[in-house]
C-alpha cells in the first residue's frame, strides 16, 4: 500500500500551503535562512566552477598538451647539476622523437637568451627570446600571426637574421607602428622582424606570454648567444658522458658549415668531445592532453637508447609536464571553493535550526488546532506528516527562491565584477536535496513533539 | 436500539501522588435518535464522561459498546477512525481555524476521511451543510468576520460533514447569548427530528436541557438519574421555543 493516494497527497499539501499562508510574514521569514543558505551555495559553486574553467583555459593558453625535455640533471659523483646544466639534447632527439613518438604530435628544440633588443633609440629587455624551429609555434598551438608570416625551415638552416615579436614587445618598441620589415637590434645584431605573434595574455603565474621573441634557434646559438655562452662547463660535459658526434650538417644537409671542423690539435686538447649543436630544451606537444603520460614513456625510452644509456645509468635528462602545475592550481582554488562551500552549508544548517525553532513556536501555538483535527479524526500520524509537510514545503520554496536569487548574484557578480561564473548543474541538484534534507531533518522533531499530543489536553490549551 | 452502552464506566486521574477518582462507575445506555442532555455541577465530571464516549480519552476500567462494539480498549489510531466516522463534535469556544474561510473549516474533517469523496462532492456536501445552518451568503467569510452564533453554525456545519450517527456538544451554547442560543439549540433539536442524529449535549442551564428528551444528572461522578431510557421514562416533552424569560430551576439539590 502507497504512503498516501495522489488525491490525499494534493490535499496535505494544499493544507500545507494554506497554514503557511495563514501566517505569510513568518513562513516568509522563515523561508530566509534557507533562501540565503541555498543562494550563497549556488553562488560559490557558480564562481568555483568558473574560476576552475578560467584556470583550466589558462593552463591551455601554456599549453595543456605540452612537455618539456630539460638536458639532464644528472647526478655525477655525488655532483648534482641544475636543470640544463648538462648539454645532452640535441636537435636530431627533437627529429627523432617526432618520427618514432606516435603518442607526439609536435616537436621543437629550444634555445634560450636573455639580452637587450634596440629599435631606434628604444630599447627592451624582453622575458624571453627564445630559438627554435617554426614548429614552436605548432606545439604551443600559437600559429596564428597577428601580422607577416613565420620564418621557415630554410632560415633555421641558414641561421637567418629574422624574427618574431610578441605583441608587448611591438607595443613597447614600435607604439603602435607595423614592425614587420624593420630591423631591430638583439646583442648588437641586427635582425629583421617577418612576423607578430597574435596575443596570448599572461599565464597562471602572471607572466606575460607576449613579452617574447621568437628566432631561429641556430640564429640565437651561433649570432646571438656566441661563443660566449658555449658549453664552458666541463663537469657537465663529462658528465653526460656521451661520445655521440653530432652536427647539424645531418639535419640540414647542405648548409653552410655551422660549426668549424675539429682540427687535430683541438681533438687532442679536447679528448672528451664537445657536442656542439646541443639545444637547451625540446618543448613537446602530445596528441592530447590525456596522452602526456604515454608520450612521457615512449620519449624516455627513445632517448635513453638514443644517447646509449645502460640499464644502470640514469635518465641524462628530465621531462616535465604542466599535470604538476595544473594539479597545484586546481587544488587551491578548489580549496578556496570548499571552504567558502563549508561557510555556505553552515548559513544552511543555520537556516535548518530557524526553522526548527520557528516549527516548535507554530506547534504551540497552533496546539489547539491541533486538538481539533485529532478530535475530528486526524491521527498521529495525520499530524505528523502535516506539519513534516510543512517544513518541507517551505524549505523547498526557500530552496527554489534561494536558487534564483544565487544565480542572480552569480550573475551581477559576472557582469559588475567581471568574474568568470558557470552554471553549475550539481549545485541545484545540491540545493534541492539539501533543502529537502533539511526540512525533513528539522521539520522532524516539531511535526514529531505535534503528533504526541494528547487530543484534550490540546483542546483545553489557552 | 442500542447506540452506546457503557457498563461501570471508571475514570481515575493522578495528581502527584494522588489518586483522583473523577468518574466513579458509570452505567447507562443510549438509543438511537436520542437528544440527551448532561446535567451537573461543575467539577462533577461531564466534560470527563464526554471525552470517553466520544473517544478521544480512555476510561481506566469499564467496557463501553458503541454499536454493539466493545471499544474501551481500542488503540489511539481506531479511535482516530471512529471519531472521523462515527461522531461529530461542537466547543463551547467554537474552535474553527482562524484566517481560514467558513467553507474551508467545514471541509477540514474530510481531510483525515477515509471514505472516497472527491473535491468536487466534498465541497458540495459543505455548501449543501452551510446552507442547512443558514451560513449560504457566510461561505467565504473568515471566522473573525463571523458572529459568535455564526460561528458556532459553521462548527455545527463541520460536525456534520462526515455524516456522523452522533454528535456531541459540551456546553455549545456557553458563550453565546440566550436569543442565539435558541436558535442553535433549535438546530440541534431539527437535526435530531429531521436526520436522526443522536445528539449528546453537555449543559449547565435547565433551560438548555429542557430542550432534549432525556436529562441526565451527575453528581461527583455518579448518575443519579436518567441513565437509561425506560426507567427515567420520558421527561419533559421538547418545548419548542420555550418562553425566553421562564424561571431556571436548579434540578436537584
Ligand atoms: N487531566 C486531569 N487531571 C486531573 N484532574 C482532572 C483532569 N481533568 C479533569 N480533572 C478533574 O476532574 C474533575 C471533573 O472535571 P470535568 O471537566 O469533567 O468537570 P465538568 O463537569 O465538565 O465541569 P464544568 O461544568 O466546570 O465543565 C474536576 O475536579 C477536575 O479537576
Ligand atoms: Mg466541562
Amino acid at each position: 500500500m502507497s504512503w498516501m493516494s495522489p488525491k490525499m497527497r494534493a490535499r496535505t499539501l494544499r493544507t500545507a500551503f494554506q497554514a503557511l499562508r495563514r501566517n505569510k510574514t513568518r513562513s516568509a521569514l522563515t523561508m530566509l535562512g534557507i533562501v540565503i543558505g541555498v543562494a550563497a551555495v549556488i553562488a560559490m559553486m557558480e564562481i568555483g566552477n568558473g574560476s576552475a574553467r578560467a584556470i583550466e583555459r589558462s593552463i591551455a593558453s601554456m599549453g595543456a598538451d605540452n612537455l618539456m625535455i630539460f638536458a639532464g640533471t644528472a647526478a655525477s659523483g655525488g655532483v648534482t647539476f641544475g636543470g640544463g646544466s648538462a648539454h645532452t639534447l640535441t636537435p636530431e632527439d627533437a627529429a627523432a622523437i617526432l618520427r618514432e613518438c606516435p603518442a607526439v604530435r609536435a616537436v621543437a628544440p629550444t634555445v634560450r637568451a636573455r639580452t637587450q633588443l634596440v629599435y631606434g633609440n628604444r630599447n627592451w629587455v624582453p622575458m624571453q627570446i627564445l630559438g627554435s624551429t617554426p614548429s614552436y609555434l605548432e606545439v604551443r598551438g600559437w600559429t596564428e600571426l597577428a601580422e607577416g608570416e613565420p620564418f621557415t625551415d630554410q632560415d633555421v638552416r641558414n641561421a637567418a637574421k629574422v624574427c618574431l615579436l610578441g605583441q608587448t614587445i611591438v607595443r613597447e618598441l614600435f607604439q603602435g607602428t607595423s614592425p614587420v620589415g624593420q630591423e631591430v637590434r638583439i646583442n648588437n645584431v641586427a635582425v629583421r622582424v617577418v612576423g607578430v605573434l597574435s596575443a596570448k595574455g599572461s599565464n597562471m603565474m602572471g607572466m606575460d606570454q607576449d613579452d617574447f621573441v621568437l628566432l631561429p634557434w641556430t640564429t640565437v646559438k651561433r649570432r646571438i648567444s656566441g661563443s660566449a655562452l658555449r658549453e664552458t662547463n666541463q663537469s657537465a660535459a663529462a658528465a653526460s658522458g656521451s661520445t655521440q658526434q653530432t652536427s647539424t650538417s645531418d639535419l640540414y644537409p647542405g648548409q653552410v658549415s655551422l660549426y668549424p671542423e675539429q682540427s687535430a690539435a683541438q681533438a687532442a686538447n679536447n679528448p672528451l668531445p664537445v657536442r656542439f649543436a646541443t639545444v637547451d630544451h625540446i618543448q613537446v606537444a602530445a596528441t592530447t592532453p590525456e596522452k602526456i603520460p604515454l608520450a612521457i614513456e615512449q620519449i624516455t625510452e627513445l632517448l635513453r637508447q638514443r644517447h646509449r644509456l645502460g640499464a644502470d645509468k640514469p635518465d641524462d635528462f628530465n621531462i616535465r609536464d604542466m599535470s604538476e602545475v595544473t594539479r597545484n592550481f586546481t587544488s587551491t582554488a578548489s580549496l578556496m571553493t570548499n571552504l567558502l562551500l563549508g561557510v555556505a552549508l553552515i548559513s544552511l544548517v543555520v537556516g535548518g535550526v530557524g526553522i526548527m525553532n520557528i516549527m516548535l513556536v507554530s506547534v504551540t501555538e497552533r496546539t489547539r488546532e491541533i486538538g481539533l483535527r485529532m478530535a475530528v479524526g486526524a491521527r498521529a500520524r495525520d499530524i505528523l506528516r502535516q506539519f513534516l509537510v510543512e517544513a518541507v514545503v517551505l524549505c523547498m520554496l526557500g530552496g527554489a527562491f534561494g536558487i534564483l536569487l544565487g544565480r542572480g548574484t552569480s550573475l551581477m557578480i559576472r557582469t559588475f565584477k567581471g568574474w568568470p561564473t558557470e552554471l553549475s548543474l550539481g549545485a541545484i541538484v545540491a540545493a534541492v536535496a539539501v533543502s529537502l534534507t533539511v526540512g525533513i531533518g528539522f521539520g522532524y522533531y516539531p511535526a514529531w513533539k505535534a503528533s504526541r499530543l494528547d487530543p484534550i489536553e490540546a483542546l483545553r490549551y489557552e | 436500539m442500542e447506540l452506546i452502552k457503557l457498563q461501570d464506566i471508571r475514570k481515575t486521574y493522578r495528581v502527584g501522588e494522588v489518586d483522583l477518582p473523577v468518574l466513579k462507575g458509570i452505567s447507562l445506555t443510549i438509543d438511537h435518535g436520542e437528544l440527551v442532555a448532561l446535567m451537573g455541577a461543575s467539577g462533577s465530571g461531564k466534560t470527563t464522561l464526554m471525552n470517553i464516549l466520544g473517544c478521544l480519552d480512555r476510561p481506566t476500567s469499564g467496557q463501553y459498546w458503541l454499536e454493539g462494539r466493545e471499544i474501551s480498549r481500542i488503540s489511539a489510531d481506531e479511535r482516530a477512525l471512529l471519531r472521523n466516522s462515527k461522531m461529530g463534535f461542537v466547543f463551547q469556544n467554537f474552535n474553527l481555524l482562524a484566517r481560514t474561510s467558513a467553507l474551508e473549516n467545514v471541509l477540514m474533517p474530510l481531510l483525515y476521511s477515509s471514505e472516497p469523496i472527491t473535491e468536487q462532492e466534498g465541497r458540495q456536501r459543505a455548501e449543501a451543510l452551510l446552507e442547512r445552518v443558514g451560513l449560504a451568503d457566510r461561505m467565504d467569510h473568515e471566522p473573525s468576520q463571523l458572529s459568535g452564533g455564526q460561528q458556532q453554525r459553521v462548527a455545527i456545519a463541520r460536525s456534520l460533514i462526515n455524516r456522523p450517527p452522533l454528535l456531541f456538544a459540551d456546553e455549545p451554547t456557553g458563550n453565546l447569548d440566550s436569543r442565539t442560543s435558541r436558535e442553535i439549540l433549535e438546530m440541534f433539536q431539527q437535526l435530531n427530528e429531521e436526520e436522526g442524529i443522536t445528539i449528546i449535549l453537555v449543559t449547565h442551564d435547565a433551560d438548555v436541557a429542557a430542550h432534549a428528551r432525556r436529562t441526565i444528572h451527575i453528581k461527583d461522578g455518579l448518575i443519579q438519574d436518567g441513565a437509561f431510557a425506560s426507567t427515567s421514562g420520558e421527561p419533559a416533552e421538547p418545548v419548542a421555543g420555550s418562553p425566553a424569560g421562564s424561571t431556571t430551576t436548579e434540578a436537584l439539590p
